[in-house]
């Protein structure tokens, strides 16, 4: 028999109970509609965490000096002056692939005044790298430019914290001169808010100079406190740190004996950690809604073998007038396939629907992977197959006699 | 001579219960030539429903040979046998046996729908036109529970007929019946028989074997009697003699 002919009959006999068709179906689309919102909901905080954590720069890389002297007075880091210009010109004379951005780091602590006002804060010098690096991003007026780093320039850009504290009164702080440690810096631009970050620093507090300008003419120093980086691709972090490692030890003539005198450090490690977290989390969940669809499933199954009771006598007749028992058997599990796959597709809509109506009124972040609709439709499938072919088997070993008597 | 369409030679059947061994049948031997109206009659234990289930293909003799349109079911399979019945065989139960809530065109598509050498087209065409045949023309999407008794077992009629079987095989077609549908029934086997139809007709009702062409009756799994009917009766005629309105 063919195809089609079995599809017609299946299609015809599930027609004919249409209610009874629609409640077996329905553990299924409980099912399939728990397993895509909960992964969709479970895929969408991980991905709200990863990208809260790269709003602090999750392919930055930080390198700082450190001592490599064994035994000792051991140092703070800042106070160390291992790292150097020379650094910097090693590392972009990589030319490297998996690096896309490299600033140097000299800061300060000092007054910062501005007519009769004054405010502690810390003054960055940095090259213009240094923004996208960090996510930093201008609300109002320019960046300074290399040539700014060249000529040390007296230009600056102030964080939210420094101009509410400078200018009070609520005036446009671009074009004003403001002085720190005595030196008058032009404010050429002003930095987006960003608030506290996660160790519950206020990001804001800042002003970002050129590095020259501040080495030249606040900290009189030649040396770095940091050097910060940013990897093209957080996949590609991990070759960045070997590739910057290797030209700074270069660059310092370290002998394959000696230890670094400085670390590198990624924030991979944290970004691996938070999203194990979630991913258990959504382990967790898609297993809860895995387990409703197996009883779904095993309602299929249950349905199907009280329908072949049931149409023991349709069997009967389908055999006496020419039905072979593959005939029946793919009918019946036909059946099953098709209140599996019907149910799977109403599923996925409506797991699909009430994960955008979640996300809509609890503002919660989703993220529907085509992977969880594609898994829970072949789950499905499989289901109807399972599930189906025990009662279908039973249904097609009946004696054609005995079933046409059955009362 | 005339074309054989049953042949069976000492045909026997047994089942086995536990350690007893019942026979059913204990050799029984007779042919049916196309074109006949056979009734085959007898009491309850007769072995008349064991004789129907080999005829009907639906069961295998332990001995002896059948032979249905020249080919000994004897060496068949459950799947050759499924599909004898598919092409040979038109089947009429007693209790209809229709599917429920599926139209009189659909219940008299099914056996078609198992034969793969038929299209779609096909299919409807010839259901169409076995409808028309048992007079129901315009009845092809009322489904069972519209129908009435005797309209119901034309439907089955039509389906038996659909797929051009060589003998029709009616199993106490008139049992649920009253009577004046059932000559009506019978008014209509009888002219399917006119056209040319083989009819086995397994009834044990005597008034409905008077319509027959030929009787075999079945006592204690053997032929009792075997007879040519020569006073075939007319079921119109019967029709038309029952009285014009037997309310009450």
């Amino acid at each position: 028999m063919s195809i089609i002919n079995l599809l017609k009959i299946a299609f015809r006999a599930l027609k004919r109970n249409k209610l009874r068709a629609f409640l077996t179906m329905l553990g299924i689309i409980i099912g399939v509609a728990a397993v895509i919102a909960m992964m969709a909901i479970g895929e969408g905080s991980k991905q709200s965490i990863k990208s809260s954590l790269s709003g602090m720069g999750s392919n930055m890389i930080t390198i700082m000096p450190q001592s490599n002297e064994p035994g000792g007075v051991r140092l703070q880091g800042s106070s160390i002056q291992t790292l150097k210009l020379e650094d910097i010109t090693a590392i972009k004379k990589l030319q490297s692939k998996n690096i896309n951005g490299l600033s140097p780091v000299v800061s300060t602590n000092g007054q910062a005044i501005k007519g009769g006002y004054n405010w502690p804060t810390t003054i960055t010098g940095v090259s213009p790298d240094y923004l996208n690096i960090r996510q930093l991003k201008l609300q109002d007026g320019i960046l300074f430019s290399e040539n700014d780093v060249k000529s040390f320039a007296k230009v600056c850009l102030l964080g939210k914290t420094v101009i509410d504290n400078l200018f009070p009164d609520g005036s446009n702080p671009i074009g004003q001169i403001i002085r720190f440690k005595n030196i008058p810096f032009q404010v050429i631009g002003v930095l987006v808010p960003k608030g506290q970050s996660n160790f519950g620093q206020d990001q804001d507090d800042i002003i970002v100079a050129p590095y020259t300008t501040v080495q030249k003419r606040i900290t009189a120093t030649n040396y770095l406190q940091s050097i910060y980086a940013s990897a093209t691709t957080e996949a590609s972090s991990a070759a960045a740190t070997t590739e910057i490692s290797e030209a700074i030890r270069e660059s310092h003539r370290l002998t394959a004996a000696e230890t670094d005198d400085f670390q590198v450090r990624t924030q991979a490690e944290l970004i691996s950690t938070i999203s194990s977290t979630s991913s258990m989390l959504t382990v967790l969940l898609t297993a809860i809604a895995g387990i409703s669809l197996f009883i779904g499933g095993i309602g299929i199954m249950n349905i199907m073998y009280v329908s072949v009771t049931e149409r023991t006598r349709e069997i009967g007749l389908r055999m006496s007038i020419g039905a072979r028992g593959q005939d029946v058997l793919m009918q019946f599990l036909i059946e099953a396939i098709l209140i599996s796959i019907t149910g799977g597709i109403i599923g996925v809509v409506l797991g699909i629907s009430s994960a955008y109506l979640i996300s809509y009124f609890l503002n919660w972040p989703i993220l529907i992977a085509e992977s969880s609709i594609i898994i829970s439709f072949v789950v499905c499938a499989i289901t109807g197959v399972f599930f189906g072919y025990y009662p279908a088997k039973k249904a097609s070993n009946l004696d054609p006699i005995d079933a046409l008597r059955y009362e | 001579m005339e074309q054989k369409i049953l042949d069976i030679h000492d045909l026997k059947r047994e089942f086995v219960m536990g350690d007893q061994t019942v026979r059913a049948l204990k050799g029984i031997t007779f042919d049916i030539k196309a074109g006949e109206f056979v009734t085959i009659m007898g009491s309850s234990g007769s072995g008349k429903t064991t004789l129907l289930n080999i005829l009907g293909c639906l069961d295998k003799p332990t001995e002896g040979s059948y032979l249905l349109d020249g080919i000994d079911v004897k060496g068949l399979n459950r799947d050759e046998l499924a599909g004898l019945r598919n092409t040979k065989i038109g089947f009429v139960f007693q209790a209809y046996n229709l599917l429920p809530r599926t139209s009189a065109l659909e219940n008299v598509e099914l056996p078609l729908f198992y034969n793969k050498t038929i299209t779609a087209e096909e299919r409807k065409e010839r259901a169409v036109k076995s409808l028309e045949s048992v007079k129901l023309a315009e009845r092809f999407d009322h489904t069972p529970s519209q129908l009435s008794g005797g309209q119901q077992q034309r439907v089955a009629i039509a389906r038996a007929l659909v797929n051009h079987p060589v003998m029709i095989l009616a199993d106490e077609a008139t049992g649920n019946l009253d009577t004046r549908t059932s000559y009506e029934i019978m008014a209509l086997m009888q002219e399917l028989n006119a056209e040319g139809k083989t009819i086995v007709f397994v009834t044990h009702e005597p008034d409905i074997a008077a319509f027959s062409t030929r009787t075999i009756m079945l006592r204690d799994g053997k032929i009792q009697k075997d007879s040519i009917n020569q006073n075939q009766r007319s079921a119109k005629e019967a029709l038309a003699s029952l009285p014009e309105s037997d309310d009450y």
